[in-house]
């Protein structure tokens, strides 16, 4: 089901296109990506869709209406756009029942999310006083409030430490799991692979891809192997044989491309030679990225 | 779910409001200093009486002179209207008040409802509280003093609470344009000090505005003792009072306008 809609969206500050003629849809159940380079104009789309700021041209829907004509906007969308926007100087719960009654949500909803974000122990504490980490799981807490069926996120594991990291990306599969539509923007593609369902890639405000996590890995080309084994030389012969092409990798390993691993450990199970490593190797993620965005990226640095 | 509505909004705005350390010590200081300087203001008055001329004697007004904490009060009630809006846009806040409340006027309107009923509270009763300390001090010196009964006293009293429940409104406004707190604060000062400091300078246009100016004007409503440049203070009052809606106006549309 299309929770959000993006049409046509154009949004210019003075001279300069932000977001240019860009149209995507986010789905339900699915965690959906929102990958461009810094500058590429995913956080102006996203104030775009909550109404923060007026689209030049186009339009955005959210379950089909106007984020402002939303009856009670916490029940249907929640959003984190930057997890420093609390007021340092107020108790966590207080931060959450002000948010909460704003749409007269019952307070017990505060006390819910303070548990499902695991800051129960802080909820009476200063805001001020959190660690980064802890300000993400508030903002976190605060998007949940009014059990929304949309979730948006802006680079949410910004400068959060691995475990930080985890836990989010685990807590967004768990969203979309529960059948919720999660839109969540970051300018790491690796990131991104872990977590998302589907992409929206964008560069300078135009769209640059629109596709399924699968397809766009799939999509990359043929991986090579990487093989390690004692007789080295003349398993090289056989695999030349078998209608690979192979060449000297690291450490008097073997780099083969046209053979799938699977193949590749056939043959030696065949022939009955050693097998030290059999690595199938993807081109990195970021390069694929890179690759995809490389014309649009905004500042370039000069490779020496 | 019913749909949101306005008293929602205000309930939010109430719980932020007391729910920041920052609002009752500003309240705090509020009253430190309107008694602060009301105790000034008349504890040495009695010498001042004994020694001052025919015509001062004349003017002698012990309700203006308890008062006169005023002055600095306006900039305290200011500083609190200020950051009702501006500690948000400080942090960000406001986008995350606009996710919850995307009617942006019902939103502001909110913040006006809630800071203009903390402000005409917090302004009557300091202003009760300086008339009374001060008419005390005055009259353990021995010195004429008013009572709440008397001739225009009680006019004076509330007039200077709504005066400034009317600055806090004023603060909200420029904070909402200027959408930040050192801008807004320099502004106030600006408009509530500078302005009448230098009156003398202004065109000759202007000088009709300065009847309902703040500490100009529209402080007629602090006197007793009929003042012939002012003959209704209420009217310089209500004309200041519409100087603070004009703004106010600016603010609702601007922030309507403007992206955040
Ligand atoms: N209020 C504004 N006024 C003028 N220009 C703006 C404004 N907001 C954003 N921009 C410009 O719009 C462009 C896109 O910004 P945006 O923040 O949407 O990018 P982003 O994709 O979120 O980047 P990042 O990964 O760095 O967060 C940038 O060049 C930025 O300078
Ligand atoms: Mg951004």
């Amino acid at each position: 089901m299309t929770m959000i809609e993006v049409r046509g969206l154009t949004k210019r500050y003075g001279l300069d296109t932000v977001v240019d003629d860009l149209s995507f849809t986010v789905e339900a159940g699915q965690v959906t990506g929102f990958l461009g380079p810094n500058g590429a104009g995913k956080s102006t789309t996203m104030k775009v869709i909550l109404g923060l700021a007026a689209p030049t041209r186009g339009a955005v829907s959210v379950g089909g209406r106007r984020y402002r004509d939303l009856p009670v906007p916490l029940t249907e969308v929640g959003a984190l756009l930057d997890a420093g926007a609390v007021h340092g100087g107020r108790k966590a719960r207080d931060h959450l029942l002000a948010l909460a009654v704003g749409n007269g949500l019952p307070r017990r909803r505060v006390d819910e999310v303070l548990a499902r974000t695991g800051l129960e122990g802080v909820a009476h504490k200063r805001a001020g006083a959190f660690s980064l980490g802890m300000r993400q799981r508030l903002g976190i807490a605060a998007a949940l409030l009014g059990d929304p069926k949309v979730l948006i996120f802006d680079e949410p594991v910004n400068g959060l430490d691995p475990e930080g990291i985890r836990w989010i990306r685990d807590f967004m599969r768990s969203l979309a799991h529960e059948g919720r539509a999660v839109l969540v923007s970051s300018h790491l593609m690796s990131e991104m692979a872990q977590t998302a369902d589907h992409l929206v890639v964008i560069g300078r405000g135009k769209l640059i891809a629109d596709t399924g996590m699968t397809e766009f890995l799939r999509g990359r080309g043929e991986g090579v192997v990487l093989v390690r084994t004692p007789e080295a030389a003349a398993f090289a012969l056989r695999l030349t044989a078998a209608g690979a092409a192979v060449r000297e990798g690291p450490d008097s390993s073997l780099v083969v491309s046209g053979l799938a691993s699977e193949e590749i450990g056939k043959l030696a199970a065949y022939h009955g030679t050693v097998l030290g490593e059999l690595t199938p190797q993807r081109p990195s993620l970021e390069d694929a990225f890179m690759e995809l965005t490389r014309d649009s990226v905004e500042y370039q640095g000069v490779t020496a | 779910m019913s749909p949101a509505r306005f008293g929602h909004a205000l309930h939010a705005e109430w719980v932020k409001l007391r729910s920041l350390q920052s609002t009752w010590y500003t309240l705090a200081c509020l009253f430190a200093v309107g008694l602060g300087v009301a105790a000034m203001a008349t504890g040495r008055a009695g010498d001042e009486y004994r020694s001052a001329s025919a015509a001062e004697l004349l003017a002698w007004d012990p309700t203006a002179r308890s008062l006169t904490a005023y002055l600095v009060a306006q900039l305290v009630i200011g500083v609190l209207g200020t950051l009702v809006v501006t500690s948000e846009y400080a942090t960000g806040l406001v986008r995350t008040s606009l996710v919850v409340t995307p009617r942006r006027h019902r939103l502001l309107a909110a913040k006006v409802v809630v800071t203009t009923a903390v402000a005409v509270v917090a302004g009557q009763v300091l202003m009760f509280a300086t008339f009374l300390l001060g008419q005390a001090l005055l009259a353990a010196q021995d010195v004429p003093h008013a009572e709440l009964g008397g001739p225009g006293v009680l006019s004076a009293v509330v007039g200077g609470g709504l005066y400034l429940a009317a600055i806090a409104l004023f603060a909200i406004g420029l904070g909402t344009i200027l959408r930040a707190t050192a801008g807004a604060i320099t502004t106030l000062v600006g408009v509530v000090f500078l302005v009448p400091a230098l009156a003398g300078l202004f065109p000759a246009w202007f000088q009709g505005l300065l009847d309902f100016w703040p500490t100009q004007g529209a402080a007629a409503v602090f006197a007793t003792v009929p003042n012939p440049a002012y003959p209704h203070p209420w009217l310089n009052l209500g004309g200041m009072c519409l100087g603070v809606a004009a703004v106010l106006g600016a603010a609702f549309v601007v922030f309507e306008r403007r992206d955040v």
